[in-house]
């Protein structure tokens, strides 16, 4: 399985595409190192590049999906819950940097989009779902471990759909948004599954044995954490799916709102009715273009908010934090485990 | 994010390429890499003429074409989708060997294909002349936040040891029969990636103290102050103007 190779190499979208995200993650990342300075005062660091270097062995372990078939971690947004989203989105970027420098994995010029797709959009955005998620589940061990694998599936698609907005841009191929974002966005939502059961397993584990290394449960005290409710991989199984079915009926709530079902049907098929051509064969259909088009651009309106509503609210989440933190004392004492 | 390579590139050697700095070859790179993403995808000519810059370089660098092969896989899933761009692709039709294919889709693909694999080969000669550790080096000196790249040290220096842990717990598992083939088995696996989260950080800690007990004051002493050369950046210079000049010459005569 390609489990989420967004990995994007040289060429894949237009040099425009490639500057202006080059430049937006540039920020972005320079934003997220100012907020986690506080966390990443130099003592932090051998932790952080520990981190960052099972964040990359994580992403090398072959999980089961389906009769002996793998797939991988993306792990933004567990690295986000389990050392705070500005410190996830400075290792991730490392990790994908490197990656394209060291190992020749991702296009140089497409560090731009990479850098948004892999760390800033999952890492933000993930942890803006966690925080969403825990406000509606009790605050206890289960609570924390099922918003993870939540927020986990909600990263991957959200980190699909940035890339589909990416495409309507700086597309360097005839095929149109509506086409790409189904296909994005309805594997992804497959994907998401994985890694919504993978990341709530992973941080189930670290709350057993230490709770005190999970950022995103440090609101919890110990009584709340004791209360070790335990879930079930089927149930969480049967609880990604009806998510997914949720999604998949608002997405194809979109194209249902096409007049013309033969549009519908081209599109499906990957046929572009959007640009008008002169051939007398597609005359006709130039005209349902126009209609293609406001549809796709309501999709595209669509998914922009919710990206953009994800990743503040992960953004905020982090500053917040990061002001805070100076009055708490240090959960994590060097040297007391040997 | 691509799936698991531990092993870095970098293939020992002593050549001209290999004793750049590299502050001075990644910024060549880069532009390399760019004048190729910003080349109109008509000039076929160019093209050829960026992978002829490659091979020589290559050959300089005493890389041989196999391996460069064998790493330029990592783009497969690229050139897989590519492939399928002329099939869905709308447009005006062509007839290649009894299907119709979209004219546009074709011009994707092949600008698609060309990009991703001069870029990917571009990036396996860069890895493959400079070690990581100057890698890193090089965007310091290029003025990236030290915050980073010392991360990126240290992430680099335990990569090893901590994907050998990982190692230890996977047979240890095998061992006594775990073979996990459904999503629904995939418990104990997870669960030993979050003991290696646990021992990794725990192991961040000891090494953190460890450094404290040396004296370690928050920045790493500096082994080598070498920085490029003015012959150094000459030579990375021609090489950026030769590339940048390809491209232009493309938007030309295309």
């Amino acid at each position: 399985m390609v489990g989420g190779s967004l990995h994007a190499p040289d060429g894949f979208l237009n040099a425009g595409t490639a500057l202006a995200t080059g430049i937006v993650s540039a920020g972005s990342v320079a934003g997220a190192l100012r907020q986690s300075t506080a966390t990443l005062k130099d003592k932090q660091i051998p932790l952080a590049g520990l981190s960052a270097a099972f964040l990359f062995a994580a992403q090398m372990v072959n999980f089961p999906v389906v009769a002996g078939t793998t797939g991988h971690l993306i792990g933004g947004a567990l690295a986000a819950i389990l050392l705070g989203p500005g410190v996830a989105v400075v290792m991730v970027t490392i990790v994908v940097v490197l990656q394209a420098l060291a190992f020749a994995d991702g296009g140089i010029t497409a560090i731009g989009y990479n850098v948004l797709n892999l760390a800033i959009v999952p890492a933000y955005g993930g942890y803006g779902a966690y925080r969403l998620f825990r406000r509606l589940m009790p605050a206890t061990s289960a609570g924390v471990v099922a918003s993870t694998g939540l927020a986990g599936g909600a990263s991957v698609v959200l980190a699909a759909m940035a890339f589909s907005l990416e495409w309507l841009f700086g597309a360097t191929a005839p095929i149109p948004f509506d086409t790409v974002f189904g296909a994005m966005v309805g594997v992804h939502l497959l994907i998401g599954i994985g890694e919504a059961v993978i990341s709530a397993l992973v941080i189930a584990a670290v709350l057993r044995t230490r709770p005190d290394m999970v950022f995103g449960a440090r609101d919890l005290d110990r009584s709340q954490l004791a209360d070790t409710t335990r879930i079930r991989v089927r149930t969480f199984f049967v609880a990604g799916l009806i998510i997914t079915m949720f999604l998949a009926g608002i997405v194809s709530q979109f194209s249902a709102e096409e007049p013309d079902g033969l549009v519908s049907v081209a599109n499906q098929v990957g046929i572009d009715l959007g640009e008008p051509t002169a051939s007398p064969v597609f005359a006709d259909y130039a005209v349902e273009g126009i209609t293609n088009e406001s549809v796709s651009l309501t999709v595209a309106g669509v998914a922009g908010v919710i990206i953009t509503l994800a990743v503040a609210t992960g953004l905020l989440h982090g500053m917040r934090y990061g002001r805070s933190r100076k009055d708490r004392p240090d959960p994590v004492q060097p040297g007391t485990h040997s | 994010m691509g799936a698991g390579h531990a092993h870095a590139l970098y293939v020992h050697e002593h050549s001209a390429i290999h004793r750049i700095a590299p502050e001075a070859k990644l910024v060549a790179g880069l532009v390399f890499v760019g004048a190729v993403a910003g080349t109109p995808r008509e000039a076929f000519w160019a093209f050829g003429l960026y992978a002829v810059v490659l091979a020589s370089l290559a050959a300089i660098a005493r890389i041989g074409p196999g391996f460069v092969f064998l790493r330029l896989l990592t783009v497969i899933p690229f050139v897989l989708f590519a492939l399928l761009i002329p099939l869905v692709g709308g447009g005006e039709q062509t007839v290649v060997g009894g299907l119709s294919v979209s004219t546009e889709g074709l011009w994707a693909m092949w600008n698609i294909i060309a990009k991703a694999s001069l870029g990917a080969t571009t990036s396996i000669l860069l890895a493959a002349t400079t070690e990581i550790p100057e890698i890193l080096r090089g965007l310091a000196v290029l003025r990236v936040p030290p915050v980073m790249t010392a991360i990126a040290s240290f992430m680099i220096r335990y990569l090893e040891l901590v994907v050998e842990e990982l190692g230890r717990m996977r047979r240890a598992m095998a061992a006594r029969g775990y073979r996990p083939r459904w999503l629904w088995q995939t418990a104990p696996l997870a669960a030993a990636t979050g003991t290696l989260f646990v021992r990794t950080y725990e192991r961040g800690e000891r090494v953190h103290a460890a450094m404290l007990a040396r004296g370690y004051q928050g920045t790493m002493p500096e082994l080598t102050a070498r920085r490029a050369t003015s012959r150094e950046w000459a030579l990375t210079s021609a090489f950026s103007i030769v590339a940048v000049t390809i491209s232009i010459l493309a938007w030309t005569f295309r």
